[in-house]
């Protein structure tokens, strides 16, 4: 029999997760120094699925970079499309049809709703409760199947177009939209009885790792991990966009700071979204989908233009710098979850492997999204 | 004293919502097919491989205007044609599709004026082997009039 190994009081080994780990929900790797059972030092080592977005950006006309954003943020891809038509449109100055900007909206919300139930069905799978998954994927089938039957993709979504949409919404979707907003504020309250309400649960993310709002401004971080730690930011509302003006809905705001709040701040936006969804049907104009005058090559004049919007993640902006010609100079794309994912290595020192874990789940990270 | 066995009871009060809704989705109408027995109808705007459209003789309606091929971001469109004898236009031969590399962007069907190209509703494409997604629509579209 060979001998238990005895480690030193201080010795510590190094923990390799990743890169094919369930748990980094893509191809991620940390490199983690632990003392014990406690995490010493932390490292996230990004970069195995870099496909060289912004390069291609540059290489492809306006139009042929349309598909791309989709393939960042696979979960709430919509919201990436809104930010590259709209930057296009600003450089370009193109004007957008009302019942377009509204179906943008409603399918961007649509799709916010998917990715956070997804986001936190990982998450609690990943603290080791597989049913709720199930319970949200549900649902989730539900909003894809609805813009599956508009935008013809289930998640590599190609729908905006420079001016407008792709085609236009139809009764039969309105319909289903309508009878999806009772039922999944139906769901919402299965969820808090299921999970939010849940003592284990409770217990294992109440207080799991801090983050400070200095840390949040310290590293980047946006969208439902900054709200969680107090800092009131949400770009539908600090930089509206859009039509997002017109809309009454409420940016959720917890101070605890620990993964419960992240947690929460994510079920909360689910409730507003249904908000804005259920106002946006109520509203929706007539009219066309397209300008009349939409031009068929996209030359915007020189220039440097920005545009940030508020996806699932966090705050995405984009940065279009236009020198003329058919292809743009420089095309910089801002991802919120390589901010989020950068404060991991600092917050996670000193607890143990599985809340650092947890945290780390709580982050809802995208990896194609880092590694844009 | 009292907090331990609150806690106890709120433990399985917990494990008791937890249990009566798995119980109650026990018996709630089923979401899924089992796949290759069922399957579900695809929407009318699935955007599948891309498919030459027949005119009403069955025969292609690409004029060769190549916009397709100019608009795809992947260069996956491949066309090719020939000008036959006592005829003005030429005549299409080759219209090949690499699938490997495809993204479905739908940009060549919105390049085309004529209407010849449109989404097919195909999603069952499995192979080992990458020459099989070196799709011959030409062909496709004659064993189709077949
Ligand atoms: S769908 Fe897009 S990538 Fe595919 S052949 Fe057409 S233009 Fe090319
Ligand atoms: S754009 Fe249409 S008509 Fe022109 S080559 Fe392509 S398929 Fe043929």
């Amino acid at each position: 029999m060979s001998e238990p190994i005895h480690l030193l009081p201080d010795e510590t080994f190094v923990l390799n997760v990743g890169p094919q780990h369930p748990a980094t929900h893509g191809v991620l790797r940390i490199k983690m120094r632990m003392h014990g059972e406690y995490v010493a030092e932390a490292e996230t080592v990004l970069g195995y699925i870099h496909r060289m977005h912004e390069k291609m950006g540059e290489l492809k006309t306006y139009p042929q970079f349309l598909m791309n954003l989709s393939r960042m943020d696979y979960l709430g891809a919509l919201a990436y499309c809104h930010g590259h038509v709209l930057v296009v449109e600003k450089a370009s100055g193109i004007q957008v049809p009302e019942r377009a900007e509204y179906i943008r909206v409603i399918t961007v919300e649509l799709n916010r709703i998917a990715s956070h139930l997804f986001g936190v069905g990982s998450f609690v799978m990943d603290l080791g409760g597989f049913s709720p998954l199930m319970y949200m994927l549900q649902d989730r089938e539900y909003i894809l199947d609805m813009l599956e039957a508009v935008t013809g993709a289930r998640l590599t979504y190609c729908y905006y177009r420079f001016g407008g949409l792709y085609n236009d919404i139809d009764d039969t979707f309105i319909a289903r939209a309508r009878a999806f907003i009772p039922r999944c504020r139906e769901s919402l309250k299965k969820y808090h009885r299921l999970i939010t309400e849940n003592i284990i649960f409770r217990k294992r993310l109440e207080g799991n790792v801090y983050l400070s709002s200095e840390m949040c401004r310290k590293y980047g971080a946006t969208g439902g991990v900054a709200r969680a730690s107090g800092i009131n930011f949400d770009v539908r509302k600090n930089e509206p966009y859009s039509v997002y003006p017109e809309f009454n809905f409420e940016v959720p705001v917890f101070t605890e700071g620990d993964s419960m709040a992240r947690y929460k701040v994510k079920m909360a936006e689910i409730e507003q979204s249904l908000r804005i969804i259920e106002q946006g049907l109520d509203k929706l104009p007539d009219g066309p989908i397209m300008p009349e005058k939409a031009p068929k090559i996209i030359k915007p004049p020189a220039g440097d233009y920005y545009q940030a919007v508020e996806t699932s993640k966090g705050s995405f902006g984009i940065r279009l710098v236009s020198d003329g010609s058919k292809n743009p100079y420089r095309l910089k794309l801002r991802s919120p979850s390589y901010s989020n994912v950068s404060l991991f290595d600092e917050a996670c020192v000193g607890s143990m492997i599985m809340d650092a874990m947890a945290f780390f789940g709580s982050l809802d990270l995208v990896v194609p999204e880092i590694d844009r | 004293m009292i907090g331990y066995f609150q806690e106890i009871f709120t433990g399985l009060w917990s494990l008791f919502v937890g249990m009566s809704i798995s119980f109650k989705e026990f018996f709630s109408p089923v979401v899924t097919v089992e796949y290759p027995y069922e399957t579900v109808t695809m929407a009318p705007r699935f955007r599948g491989h891309i498919d030459l459209v027949p005119d009403e003789n069955g025969a292609t309606k690409c004029v060769l205007c190549m916009a397709c091929e100019r608009a795809c971001p992947s260069g996956c469109i491949t066309i090719e044609g020939e000008k036959k004898e006592g005829e003005k236009k030429k005549t299409l031969t080759l219209y090949q599709l690499d699938f490997t590399r495809c993204s479905l962007c739908g940009c060549c069907v919105e390049a085309c004026n004529f209407e010849a190209i449109d989404f097919s509703k195909e999603y069952n494409l499995a192979s080992t082997r990458k020459e099989d997604f070196y799709f011959d629509l030409l062909k496709r579209l004659q064993e189709k009039r077949q």
